[in-house]
């Protein structure tokens, strides 16, 4: 790499880093265990994250055998059934996602891509994971105190959720609340952590426009998440005193199991308020960082700049702001004063613009690519698909009076499932097959992952798909089984005893995807540095993986932006964010 | 909900400020070339601590913000009975506006590599800040004393939460003081990173005092023509 | 190319199993089938945009994957059609909007010639009031129930006396006659749910809730709870039945006032107090 010397410029951090602050890892248990280094916390959130993510696959699969096949399973009680519902909403939403997306991507990619050493707090970072651990923990213990966990669903509505008709009102719910408070003082750490590297630690040449979506993704996602986490942090502690201190705010006077209890006065509307001020925004914690990495992967295997960079980048941050004025359109049939309906519906549809833009520009930057269909490209593709049919979905449920038959089914469950499960989840899965080389200098085996994607995509729409019909019908959310209802033809009982059996087909091959993880580790062809041959600075480093401090003895020095593939005269088919523009025209001048 | 969306918009307001400065019109694929070229666009010159102070502080505002609008929307049904706010918290705050100046003298002290007077800052600003958490356990002693408990009545409720998340926030804050003092301790002649740090506790320290006044206005009922204004902008 | 086969092929099995699908919403029994216009609506621009990009993606797939020695296009952004796709979406989704907002206007507006009836949701099972002789609901407050009076009606109170007081049965509505549903809860948010009427509404304890409807065609509906409300939330079940003018007021003649419940009530207990003795 030709070197340029900078030295004269004011305001630009000096490339070489003083020594004293890598925080070099003296042992085993600094390196791997109690490790300050991003790129290990970014692989200890996603196993943990991982982890428990399976136990909340493992919960869809006891609600599937119950749904498709009522009364067959006798171990599983109409308690159950609502713990299962509620603990599986919450680790995936949370647990899962949030902390996938930003604990595991953000702590890996952020650093890379921006051309920093690691991110700016080593010390915050290493408590951020073993405070989420913590409240992993906590919360996978309420699996084993007296009465479970709590049934309360994953929107812990009071005055329910803290009374005793509801499974895991002992135990569960108190731990479920400690869980929650103890995740976002944890989250909050690393977020800081994200922003300010972000911020503060981009190398030189690096300016935003010069960032991959990723980072924006991701980026404006942590912004969000700092300012809507709080939200669920005061409902929870406001929920918790109430449960054990027997304040009310959130509780009106009511009949507790035939007699009035101590409670009075309370709104349950003002915890809904709250809850969704964070809920809404949460949605898009989990999508934004979905919407930057799909752009990456799309535009690397695509061979071909992201169509609209700065429309794309618009919307994000457009995105960002809008979705905290929405919070109310999941609480349309909720009593709330109706007249905010008019606004929330406006805002809600509003919204749908820029994340159509997106799309748009996701799939003209297939038009006139040279389309590689591997399987992180595969993996977007399901994700277009996907996002596409549950973002229009979310049209249905947005627009008020439409929600108003809607709410409560089927239809919802479907809605949510496609768009912040199985979509993000597909870019995931996308991103690890693109990613997986960088951590561990072997790729993922390409037939085993083909058929992950098409059993993991097919199978998922096959699911959630025909399921928006039984919401059509009418049938509800939350039922451990439907019962008798004139409405419900038996031809809808088959169509769930069908999505059972995909469901559980599609969670098995699963395991397949694990074994790949495994077996690849060992025995996955080595990968080089640059596999895809992506133009991103996580794909330059001087060593994969990436040592300790990411890059040699100097950082990078951006030249361009992340998205310099085709471009036309160049040699090769991508030009990295480093390579300096002398150097490209050497190179040309000497293959002419 | 009035008080947090306004105070998004000023969040929004900010940030938008700060990305308007970005150049984020700019087409980056013919901007090819080295940096240099647009001044201001490269990552912040800011110590990392600092800006990681702001983001916190924009965050812990999150969170109070949202206690208060919680408190606004709570305080309009009927059950409502506001308690007497305790003289004592006519002390607290003046302790605690004692301490703020306190660390505020410590910070001028820093710049003028005064140590002994940074040392003197830190110890009386802290101390300060002991007496006031004292005093506010005082105060939630003699509220149980006369009778208002913390299940009585939404307002005491509140108060009691709102004291105590405040509370907490300080004692956070009393530990990096005592790193902070730690520090000086060590060190005879100031530091760049000793003046950073005790510019960062006499910044968290005015944003708490600025806090507190701002709930104790909510909670002797100041501000109560205030928040029925932004109901009514809401319903 | 068997990629953009199969995405094809996943848009257009989408449009046919919604045309061919058994699953349809229920016959509707109001006059709410503006909601429905609505759906439509939302389903045919949704619908068009969804196949649309869908099939260009495949399209793409199809016509431009990686073959030796091909090269992508160098094309960062095109202002125009980036522009005209957006005015595009807004037009679209204006038009999803704006006949939604209407609609909502109407369902928020309740006209002034609507009887009350009260729904109340109790862990688990509904309970059902009707103004009496006088057309008005008396007071009710939680504090005031207890076995004898379990929806907790003010005694106090003239207009309450007459209330028609219907615990655990089925309720029954007369047909073509706007009704207003106040809903109350006495312990957990609960949700007055009947597919075939379209509207529905939580139920919020410490607050009235409503929302109104006509009921246009005879016929007997289910009545599930729609938000989740603890262990046999699935269990909470009730009938409804739109009748007629005659059969309706056949019906309403069977039922029993709020005065005639508690009277009869203190004197059976007074009767077994005094057998006892």
């Amino acid at each position: 790499m030709v070197d340029v010397p900078y030295d004269g410029i004011a305001g630009i951090p000096p490339a070489e880093v003083p020594d004293v602050e890598l925080y070099h890892p003296k042992s085993w248990w600094t390196r791997y265990v109690f490790s300050q280094d991003a790129k290990v916390i970014a692989v200890q959130y996603s196993l943990t994250a991982s982890a428990i993510g399976l136990v909340a696959l493992v919960l869809s699969w006891l609600m599937r055998l119950q749904l498709g096949f009522p009364g067959t399973f006798s171990f599983i009680d109409a308690n159950q059934y609502l713990q299962f519902i509620t603990m599986h909403g919450m680790i995936m939403v949370i647990y899962l996602l949030t902390a996938l997306f930003l604990g595991g991507f953000g702590n890996y990619l952020i650093p890379l891509m921006v051309g920093a050493r690691d991110m700016v707090f080593p010390y915050v970072n290493m408590l951020s994971y073993w405070v989420y651990l913590l409240a992993v923990l906590v919360l996978a213990s309420t699996f084993f105190v007296p009465g479970g966990p709590t049934g309360a669903g994953w929107t812990l509505y009071p005055p329910q959720a803290i009374l005793s008709g509801t499974p895991g009102q002992d135990w569960g719910i108190i731990l479920m609340m400690a869980s929650l408070i103890l995740f976002i003082i944890g989250f909050t750490m690393g977020g800081l952590n994200y922003v300010v590297t972000v911020l503060q630690a981009r190398t030189r040449g690096m300016t935003l426009m010069r960032l991959p979506l990723t980072v924006w993704g991701i980026f404006t996602a942590t912004v969000m998440a700092l300012l809507a986490f709080p939200a669920l942090f005061v409902a929870s502690v406001m929920l918790l005193l109430d449960r054990l201190l027997g304040t009310s705010f959130f509780m009106p006077s009511l009949v507790e199991m035939g007699t009035l209890s101590k409670y009075s006065g309370g709104s349950p509307l003002l915890f809904q308020h709250l809850f969704w001020f964070f809920g809404h925004p949460e949605v898009y914690i989990v999508a934004l960082p979905a919407f930057g990495i799909v752009s990456d992967l799309i535009s690397t295997h695509a061979r071909k700049n992201i169509f609209g960079y700065r429309m794309m980048v618009w919307a994000i941050v457009g995105i960002g702001a809008l979705s905290f004025v929405v919070w109310a359109h999941h609480m349309y049939v909720s009593g709330m004063f109706p007249q905010f309906g008019y606004f929330f519906a406006t805002t809600t549809l509003i919204i749908a613009v820029p994340t159509a833009i997106k799309v748009y520009n996701w799939v003209l930057t297939l038009w006139r690519g040279d389309i590689h269909l591997t399987v992180p490209m595969l993996f977007a593709l399901g994700f277009i698909i996907t996002f596409v049919n549950g973002g229009l979905t979310g049209l249905f449920l947005g627009n008020v009076v439409v929600d108003v038959p809607l709410s409560d089914t089927m239809f919802v469950v479907a809605h949510f499932h496609m768009v912040m499960g199985v979509a993000p989840i597909m870019v995931v899965l996308g991103a690890i097959y693109h990613w997986y080389p960088k951590v561990t200098g072997r790729m993922l085996n390409d037939v085993l992952g083909k058929f992950h994607f098409w059993v993991t995509f097919l199978g998922a729409y096959l699911i959630f798909f025909p399921m928006h019909y039984l919401g059509l019908l009418g049938v509800p959310r939350r039922y451990f089984e439907l019962g008798d209802a004139a409405f419900i033809p038996p031809s809808a009982h088959s169509l769930n005893a069908f999505i059972s059996v995909v469901a559980l087909t599609v969670g098995f091959s699963q395991m397949v995807f694990l074994f790949n993880l495994v077996w690849s580790l060992f025995r996955g062809e080595p990968s080089g540095g640059n596999p895809w041959r992506a133009t991103t600075l996580e794909w330059q480093t001087p060593e994969t993986p990436p040592g300790h401090g990411n890059w040699g003895k100097e950082l990078p020095i951006v030249y361009r932006w992340a998205y310099d593939y085709s471009v036309p005269g160049a040699e090769q088919d991508f030009i990295p964010q480093n390579q300096p523009p002398r150097a490209t025209r050497a190179a040309q001048g000497a293959a002419s | 909900m009035s008080a947090i969306v306004l105070f998004l918009a000023v969040i929004a307001v900010i940030a938008g400020w700060w990305l308007s400065h970005q150049r984020l019109t700019a087409k980056p694929w013919l901007e090819e070339g080295p940096i240099g070229d647009f001044p201001g666009t490269d990552a912040m010159t800011w110590p990392a601590a600092k800006i990681g102070l702001g983001v916190f502080l924009a965050v812990a505002s999150a969170l109070f913000v949202l206690f208060i609008s919680a408190y606004s929307m709570r305080m309009a049904m009927v059950d409502w009975r506001a308690l007497p706010v305790p003289r004592l918290l006519w002390f607290n705050t003046g302790v605690l506006v004692l301490s703020s100046v306190a660390l505020q003298w410590s910070y001028v002290a820093a710049r003028r590599d005064d140590t002994d007077g940074v040392m003197i800052g830190l110890l009386a600003g802290g101390a300060a800040a002991i007496i006031f958490l004292a005093g506010q356990l005082l105060a939630w002693q003699q509220l149980s004393a006369a009778g208002y408990f913390m299940a009585s009545n939404p307002a005491n409720s509140f108060f009691y939460l709102l004291t105590a998340v405040h509370g907490l926030h300080l004692t956070g804050g009393l530990v990096a003081l005592g790193r902070t003092s730690a520090k000086v301790w060590r060190h005879d002649a100031a530091t760049a990173e000793m003046r950073l740090s005790v510019e960062l506790c006499t910044i968290y320290w005015h944003f708490l005092l600025l806090v507190w006044l701002v709930l104790l206005g909510l909670l002797t009922g100041w501000t109560d023509n205030f928040v029925d204004i932004c109901r009514q902008l809401l319903s | 190319m068997a990629v953009a086969l199969i995405l094809l092929l996943v848009a257009i099995g989408s449009v046919l199993f919604h045309l061919y699908s058994p699953w349809w919403w229920t016959p509707i029994a109001t006059d709410w089938s503006y909601i429905d216009h609505t759906i439509s609506i939302t389903f045919w621009i949704t619908g068009v945009v969804f196949t649309a990009v869908i099939a260009f993606m495949a399209y793409c797939v199809f016509r431009f994957h990686h073959r030796e020695g091909r090269r992508a296009d160098y094309n960062p952004e095109n202002k125009k059609l980036e522009w005209w796709l957006s005015v595009g979406t807004g037009v679209g989704v204006a038009a999803m909007l704006a006949p939604g907002l209407v609609v909502w206007h109407q369902f928020v507006t309740v006209p002034a010639d609507a009887t009350e009836v009260e729904v109340m949701g109790q862990q688990w099972q509904w309970s059902f009031r009707l103004p009496g002789k006088d057309g008005r609901l008396g007071t009710s407050d939680v504090r005031n129930i207890n076995p004898e009076n379990p929806l907790g009606l003010n005694r106090d109170d003239p207009h309450g006396q007459d209330d028609v007081v219907i615990e655990n049965g089925d309720l029954h509505l007369p047909i073509g006659k706007p009704v207003k549903v106040l809903l109350r809860s006495v312990d957990v948010l609960h949700d007055f749910y009947v597919p075939e009427f379209r509207a529905k509404m939580d139920m919020v304890p410490g607050m009235v809730t409503y929302f109104w409807i006509k009921p246009i065609r005879t016929g007997t509906f289910d009545v599930l709870c729609a938000e989740l409300c603890g262990a046999a939330h699935y269990q909470m079940r009730a009938k409804v039945t739109v009748d007629n003018e005659s059969d309706y007021h056949a019906w309403l003649e069977q039922q029993k006032t709020f005065a005639e419940l508690s009277g009869r009530n203190a004197v059976v207990r007074a009767t077994y107090q005094s057998g006892g003795k």
